[in-house]
């Protein structure tokens, strides 16, 4: 019988929760690392039980742990990152250049088919690459050393590559969403890089129509179609059906289009989630009603999902990297908030449950659908 | 035998209790005690000290004999006491932050 193994990163230790198809029960495993800081926890789609954890804290700095155990155990392999030549500078808040100095790991993505090999998307702004279980981590410098990083900016929480995501047709694509520099693709393996952007709007920077300096907060896509993107952007909600060349905007009908995650049905990809919050200045739900919203037509045409979640006196927030879907039929739609609880819904959104109510800050949430 | 005391997280990383020992060649300085725990506890790397730099982490102390080794040269010889085995060497995660 399936089962569903959810990986949740917080505050202060990494968490996994584990159900059968049912996805009523769940048993809970941790905190792993207590007292670090994990942004980030990923399964191998090629051997499931194989997990990178991404594990820091600001008095020792990173560490990257591997489990080839479904999470039982853990090792500590390579955290030796580092830019490839002399860094260079990119732009600091007041427009001055700064040295590119690495701080943490927020993302980690295991390749599709070799469980040795992984991505690591890191701030100050780069892409890193393992190909020996995450022992050896050498920079795919492209990204970095593209003609605009000089003008690179960091976002609120730094300048962090946050989002990677690999093409499951085009074996040679990949995407990665930087803070705040912007959505970039790369045909060739990651040795070079596009920025696309083209369409997105961002009032707050000097040209809103930049090429570059856009405050990208998650990308998903669907596998089926990996030539539609959607992305959750600093403000808007925006959709490319052509790899990011163009973006059309699709927040439509929602309530605010600020937000941070944004995820993509596992068997509808024109059925996509967002978690609207009420501004940048205020990090939290509208009304104080956490409300998941859903569309069903890839956009613009929204509605509230809202059964089992609290629709009063609510001031969390979500995360980028804390939602994520399962694969089992029905969909499994999942997300954490920064007030510690994980919610979990068996039907697509419909209806939510709280799995857990009381963990540290929720960083990231993953979904492995186990057979 | 060089004793030497880790930050809680450091010991549940290197997965030691209490005080660990390191061997050092002539009298020790700061950066041959953080060389020889690094050669026996390689998790260690980069958690101290920065890899590339290998400069001391910022929220990151050294102690030893009550004195505040933290500001000092890496080539600092550390006390008698410390080579003797009579006092350790403190690693203390300082206090900072949550």
């Amino acid at each position: 019988m399936s089962s569903v193994r959810l990986l949740v990163g917080t505050r202060k230790g990494a968490f996994i929760l584990t159900s059968d198809g049912k996805r009523e029960r769940w048993g809970v495993s941790g905190p792993h690392f207590a007292g670090w800081e994990l942004y980030h926890i990923k399964g191998s789609p090629a051997d499931p039980n194989r997990l990178y954890a991404s594990q820091s804290t600001g008095w020792f700095g990173q560490l990257i742990q591997r489990s080839d155990d479904g999470g039982k155990t853990w090792q500590p392999v390579g955290n030796k990152f580092v830019y490839e030549g002399v860094p260079g500078t990119h732009t600091w808040y007041d427009g001055t250049p700064h040295p590119w100095k690495f701080a943490r790991v927020w993302h980690l993505e295991p390749s599709l088919n070799d469980p040795d090999t992984v991505y690591a998307g890191v701030e100050d702004a780069a892409l890193f690459r393992s190909t020996d279980g995450g022992k050896n981590w050498e920079e795919l410098p492209g990204l970095r050393t593209h003609s605009s990083g000089p003008s690179w900016h960091p976002g609120a929480g730094g300048m962090c590559s946050h989002t990677i995501i690999l093409d499951p047709k085009h074996r040679h694509r990949m995407f990665v969403a930087i803070s705040a520099a912007g959505a970039f693709r790369s045909d060739d393996d990651g040795k070079t890089w596009k920025p696309i952007n083209r369409g997105l709007k961002s009032e707050g920077i000097p040209n809103p129509n930049a090429e570059v300096g856009h405050c990208v907060h998650r990308i998903a896509m669907h596998k089926s179609r990996p030539d539609v993107l959607f992305m959750q952007k600093h403000w808007d909600v925006m959709r490319s059906k052509d790899a990011g060349d163009t973006w059309q905007e699709v927040s439509g009908n929602l309530p605010t289009d600020f937000g941070f995650p944004i995820d993509v049905h596992a068997h509808e990809p024109e059925t996509i989630y967002v978690v609207p919050i009420k501004s940048d200045s205020e990090h939290f739900p509208l009304d104080g009603k956490l409300r998941v919203y859903r569309s069903k037509s890839g956009g613009n045409e929204w509605e509230p999902l809202t059964k089992g979640l609290p629709q009063r006196d609510c001031y969390v927030n979500v995360l980028r990297a804390a939602m994520a879907v399962d694969s089992l039929d029905a969909c499994g739609v999942y997300f954490g908030t920064t007030g510690g609880q994980v919610y979990a819904s068996a039907d697509a959104g419909d209806n939510w449950t709280p799995i857990l109510r009381d963990l540290p800050p929720v960083l990231s949430v993953e979904a492995q659908t186990l057979q | 035998m060089i004793r030497v005391l880790l930050p809680a997280h450091l010991k549940t990383l290197a997965r030691v209790s209490g005080e660990v020992q390191v061997e050092v060649a002539g009298q020790p300085t700061i950066v041959s005690v953080l060389d020889a725990i690094e050669a026996s506890y390689p998790m260690l790397q980069g958690t101290i000290r920065d890899h590339v730099t290998q400069e001391r982490r910022p929220f990151v102390r050294f102690f030893a004999c009550e004195q505040d080794y933290s500001l000092e040269p890496p080539s600092t010889l550390l006390p008698k006491a410390v080579e003797q085995g009579a006092e350790p060497f403190l690693i203390v995660g300082a206090m900072a932050g949550g």
